[in-house]
């Protein structure tokens, strides 16, 4: 019981930063259910003076936005973009971790260096030349492109992080599997590649949220066109186009939202982890 | 392991179709045409936009994947085709080649072609020496906006840095409680900056003056006799309003790093430090610090790499303007606004040279780790 009451000060200081923390979320949560109206003549905390007053919520801000707004036309192109965004580079950088790890070539060392100097490298490094290349190739504002550069874009991550899981496999596990005779295509697929599905979580939803909250890239290579924009790109665009309709933005943010937070809250330990590996990424 | 004994003690009918040599060549070589030739087909598929859109995701994903690993096992069955010595050196070859290929395409490639476009005029048609740096290290603009990316750049990673550690310190202490708020402030991290940006223009909004404030800050302001003001155009305190938006994100971030350092700090030193009647503040900066001094600098040098690309939040609050322009933004419109490609490139290559620091210091650690 002292414990709990000399602690208490301590407590009382992170339930003020916490709610701190939560507000402007909450914030935005609320008003995102309130009519336009209700919105533009009051602050969202006044619906705590009657919170049970049902006509003081709509779901209207929602039906509107996904539809008239495009945000539903852009949550299925965000999918669109971001799933094989981060399946592709997983498969390629799984193969080059397992020969950076367990293969021997000349050149190994530099060129492993080269991925880990690469990670560091902001992305604006690569835009403008791309940008040429995708318009001489017709790649601009297709999926194809954008999953090509993302691919690119997190292949050193994801080489590195993979890399470092895999090269510290058991050895003798990877020699048995040599020994019995398998070749080295089978030894990745059947032992190592299931074995590493930890790391390949990790980055795995670190990539997804990555490609999922990124503007630049989506901006550069997919365009506004409502045929292409993701819902990063739209939101953006509605904050342009909309600027005091915030029925319309809070609504819109919060779709934008939807994913990473059951992401985040399903998944929290490996989201984690991934975060904190990735964070260099350029 | 299993794949092997079958081949050599039963092959089946069928199968031994496949181990004949001169078939085997044969049949080699028609799949991966064949496969060119697909491939060929769904990339100028994929590349037609006006497709239907759930149907070029299912080719993707089949084509890509399928594609990706098809391509690894074919090459791979061509070179067990080789002679044992030639086939072991080249083998490893086939599974980094398409990493190093797309490295090279989307990374190297570019960067190259960055340095050298900076050193041309905007269409990159006249070579201009160093003008494009002149431009950028001059400019009152540009000036402007080095001195808007200093202050991210102190004021973010001082407070993230600060903020996350003593969060980390104090929710170490109270026991049960500590994963949910650990979560709580970590989660603005999972959010796009987009979204974190609207949620905080949200609360910056401003109303004239006998209107009733929507927007968090304003009506703080006026509950407290305040004038509501216009936060973002106001000069040059607008920055910080929207540094406050990356500090929000990004706090939690280091708070869960370092909180993973504080709990490896041995609990008898703490003991050792608390019988020789240290308080809580001294052992704080006398044995804590101290101890994960290491954490600190790493975690401080990430977020400085990300502070200096900051984009997103300037873009989407107040696109530069009001003298909040920041390097990133700036090039952004240099390359779709300005049409000035050298000038872009220049800008591009001013924070590479800012990175390089943070780039050796990386490879001096893998150097160090693999040896």
């Amino acid at each position: 019981m002292s414990r709990f009451l000399s602690n208490l000060p301590l407590r009382i200081t992170i339930i003020i930063i916490a709610f701190i923390w939560t507000l402007p979320t909450i914030g935005l949560l609320i008003s995102s259910l309130r009519p336009q109206i209700d919105i533009q003549s009051s602050g969202w905390w006044t619906v705590f003076e009657h919170p049970f007053e049902i006509a003081q919520w709509t779901l209207a801000n929602y039906q509107r936005v996904l539809t008239t707004d495009a945000m539903g036309d852009a949550f299925l192109n965000s999918l669109l973009v971001t799933i094989p965004s981060v399946v592709i580079p997983i498969t390629i950088a799984a193969f080059a971790a397992y020969a950076f790890a367990w293969m021997e070539f000349p050149g190994k060392s530099l060129l492993f260096v080269v991925v880990v100097g690469l990670m560091v490298v902001p992305l604006q490094m690569s835009l403008i030349p791309l940008l040429r290349l995708y318009t001489q190739l017709d790649l601009n504002g297709t999926f194809l492109g954008i999953w090509l550069a993302h691919t690119g874009f997190g292949l050193p991550l994801a080489v590195f992080l993979l890399y470092g899981y895999i090269s510290s496999l058991p050895e003798e596990i990877i020699e048995s599997a040599r020994v019995d005779g398998a070749s080295p295509l089978t030894t990745f697929t059947r032992l190592v590649l299931p074995l590493s599905v930890p790391a390949i979580a990790s980055f795995a939803i670190f990539q997804f949220l990555w490609v999922w909250n990124d503007l630049l890239v989506a901006l550069v290579f997919l365009g506004t066109k409502k045929e292409v924009t993701v819902v990063t790109s739209r939101l953006a665009a509605l904050v342009g186009e909309r600027g005091e309709a915030w029925h319309v933005l809070t609504a819109g943010a919060f779709i934008t939202m939807l994913i990473p937070l059951i992401v985040f809250f399903a998944l929290q330990r490996y989201f984690v982890r991934g975060l904190t590996a990735g964070s260099v990424k350029g | 392991m299993e794949e092997a004994v079958q081949h050599e003690e039963q092959p089946s009918k069928a199968a031994s179709i496949f181990t004949t040599g001169p078939l085997r060549i044969i049949v080699s070589l028609i799949v991966p045409v064949l496969a060119f030739l697909v491939l060929r087909w769904s990339f100028i598929y994929m590349r037609d936009a006006d497709a239907n859109k759930l149907l070029i995701g299912l080719v993707a994903l089949i084509i890509g994947v399928g594609a990706v690993w098809a391509l690894y096992l074919i090459t791979d069955n061509l070179v067990s085709l080789l002679p044992q010595g030639i086939g072991d050196t080249v083998r490893p070859f086939v599974f980094v080649g398409p990493a190093l290929a797309i490295l090279g395409m989307y990374l190297v490639y570019p960067l190259a072609r960055t340095i050298y476009l900076s050193f041309f005029d905007a269409r990159s048609e006249n070579f201009i020496g160093l003008d494009n740096y002149i431009f950028a290290l001059t400019s009152p603009d540009m000036l402007v906006a080095f001195r808007n990316n200093l202050l991210w750049l102190v004021f973010v990673t001082g407070f993230v840095v600060s903020l996350g550690l003593i969060i980390a310190v104090m929710v170490d202490r109270i026991g049960r409680w500590e994963p949910v708020a650990k979560s709580i402030i970590f989660l603005p991290m999972a959010i796009s900056a987009v979204g974190a940006s609207v949620i905080w223009k949200f609360i910056y909004s401003f109303q004239p003056s006998p209107r009733p404030q929507i927007g968090l800050l304003n009506s703080i302001v006026t509950a407290l006799g305040g004038e509501p003001q216009g936060w973002l155009i106001l000069k040059p305190w607008n920055n910080f309003f929207l540094i406050i938006i990356m500090i929000w994100i990004l706090t939690g971030f280091a708070m869960v790093v370092i909180s993973a350092a504080v709990k490896g700090v041995p609990a008898e030193l703490l003991e050792a430090a608390r019988i020789d009647g240290a308080n809580e503040v001294r052992i704080f900066f006398g044995v804590i610090i101290p101890y994960i001094r290491g954490t600190l600098i790493t975690i401080a040098t990430t977020v400085l790499i990300m502070v200096l690309k900051i984009f997103d939040i300037v873009y989407v609050m107040t696109s530069g303007q009001n003298d909040t322009e920041v390097i990133a933004n700036r090039m952004f419109r240099e390359m779709f606004v300005f049409r000035n490609f050298g000038r872009g490139s220049a800008l591009a290559i001013l924070l590479l040279i800012a990175v390089i620091p943070a780039m050796i210091y990386n490879v001096r650690n893998i150097r160090e780790a693999r040896r």
